[in-house]
């Protein structure tokens, strides 16, 4: 149903029945470690290519998801994905291997809350009892598809981000026991003029900022609503940009703990990541591993995922165009209060 | 459950321009030590050049090469050493640190083809790795040529042409 400009609000309140996160290497040396379903030693995962291990990646992190859920991939009605690489053939791969009915939708990095929203809204609708909610992404494949080969001997500069090599999957049901998806603001592109693809964070936050403020003003919330606000990889120079933008514009988001995944699932001063972590698995990997185990614990009442997303491409970049940016927002409720 | 006068907006949204956001972005971009690096780069870069001197010397001394012969096995030498620490994944780590000390030897130009052949062996040996080989050195050899033309006329114009 929709409330104000741009909010879904889900009466039924769709349950998060089950999630799981995959991750590699970097992820795993990070302080969030021990929330993770499953840490891969290797980048390569024993795969052939960088894109077969972002595959492997999402096909695992789906199948933790249903058995966390307690279902089977037959009664799974959808599969919403999307990830990073050309045509989003990691999610299409995965897909094919679910064998269930396939929505694959592109945000870039906003793709993890962009496909709970739209999971969500699946059930809340009426037209799935269950549907599945997914992204990947993998350092290595971003590295090669948007930047330079791996092993090209490149100085980035502080600005630039570490893209996350992991997956995070979640089954969204009618009913069931689990927090559930309360609303999703669902962005527009903000762009604000940054052509430079290694500072997307100063790029994203104006976008982040934007979804944020029309959060508030189509629920009446406020930040002091939320026991947490995360946005997804705005990382060491976006997220200071993005309170500083919020503040100015009288949202008083000191009153609630803001946060970023990018900043969370790295250790930013000690591994070498630069300004923090970006990619479609950066904001999937710490809402479902991290922020939903902290919820089950009953630290956390509500909180409101706000996934950033780059929408650019290695074409639109060289060919001097700048990056448009979108952010879409979730909140999320701990379970047990008559759901 | 929210109060319904919600709706009416209460957070203004921001108007900046590009102009001005793009300003406002850069004072909160970290600070780049270019004094910093600069130095990196003069050391590491002049530590690859003293390496590849002392190659040449060997080559000189033992093998009793003249130098200008001794030059040619010497940059062999030095983009074998390259393409080995590229293959173990430890030259990309150097250049994070180096800069342009790690690109500008004969070293980096050896490690953007071998990282970009072996980044692409899973598309082929045809399109993959001979497609993509010379995806970032290409500009390189383009523009060195297109450069040496320029001098050559130059030399002819001045009359200081080569030997």
């Amino acid at each position: 149903m929709l409330r104000g400009k741009q909010t879904w609000w889900f009466e039924s309140r769709p349950v998060i029945i089950g999630a799981a996160t995959v991750v590699g290497p970097d992820e795993g040396e990070g302080p969030l470690a021990a929330d993770f379903d499953l840490v891969h030693p290797e980048l390569d995962m024993q795969q052939k290519s960088w894109e077969k291990a972002e595959r492997l990646l999402l096909e695992q992190a789906s199948e933790f998801a249903l058995q966390h859920a307690g279902i089977d991939s037959s009664q799974l009605q959808f599969f919403v994905g999307g990830d990073l690489l050309n045509q989003i053939i990691s999610n299409s791969f995965a897909a094919r291997s679910l064998g269930v009915p396939y929505v694959g939708v592109f945000g870039a990095c906003s793709t993890s809350m962009e496909t709970l929203a739209l999971a969500s809204l699946m059930v809340d609708s009426g037209a799935a009892q269950y549907a599945m909610a997914a992204t990947c992404s993998h350092n290595c494949t971003a590295e090669k598809q948007f930047r330079y080969p791996t092993e090209y001997g490149s100085q980035k500069p502080p600005t630039a981000q570490y893209t996350v090599t992991g997956a995070g999957a979640a089954v969204i049901a009618s009913s069931g026991s689990g927090p559930y998806v309360e609303c999703a603001t669902v962005g527009k592109i903000v762009d604000l003029g940054i052509k430079d693809p290694f500072n997307m964070g100063a790029a994203m936050a104006p976008a982040a900022v934007d979804t944020i403020q029309s959060h508030f003003n189509d629920t009446g919330r406020t930040p002091g609503d939320y026991d947490i606000i995360v946005t997804g990889d705005l990382a060491g120079v976006g997220h200071p940009i993005a309170r500083d933008l919020l503040t100015r514009g009288g949202v008083p988001i000191d009153n609630t703990d803001f946060n970023d995944c990018g900043l969370m699932v790295y250790d930013v001063k000690k591994q070498k990541v630069q300004a923090g972590g970006s990619g479609c698995a950066c904001s999937a990997v710490v809402t479902y591993g991290h922020l939903l185990k902290r919820m089950r614990k009953g630290q956390l009442k509500r909180i409101l995922v706000v996934a950033t997303g780059a929408l650019l491409s290695p074409l639109s970049f060289q060919q001097g165009e700048s990056i448009p940016c979108i952010a879409h927002a979730v909140s999320i409720c701990a379970g047990g209060e008559g759901a | 459950m929210s109060s319904k006068e919600a709706t009416s907006g209460r957070y203004k949204k921001m108007s900046m321009s590009p102009k001005e956001y793009k300003t406002y972005a850069q004072s909160k971009e970290p600070p780049r030590s270019v004094f910093a690096n600069c130095v990196k780069a003069y050391v590491v870069g002049g530590l690859i050049c003293v390496l590849g001197q002392a190659v040449t010397e060997l080559f000189v001394h033992l093998m009793g090469m003249t130098p200008e012969q001794a030059s040619n096995p010497t940059v062999a030498v030095m983009i074998f050493i390259s393409v080995i620490l590229t293959c173990l994944g430890v030259y990309d780590k150097i250049a994070q640190f180096a800069g342009a000390g790690s690109a500008v030897p004969v070293t980096g130009f050896a490690n953007s083809m071998c990282s970009a052949a072996l980044e692409h062996r899973s598309e082929g040996l045809v399109l993959g790795v001979g497609g993509n080989m010379f995806k970032l050195a290409g500009s390189v050899i383009v523009f060195g040529t297109v450069a040496a033309f320029f001098v050559g006329i130059a030399h002819l114009i001045l009359g200081t042409g080569g030997q």
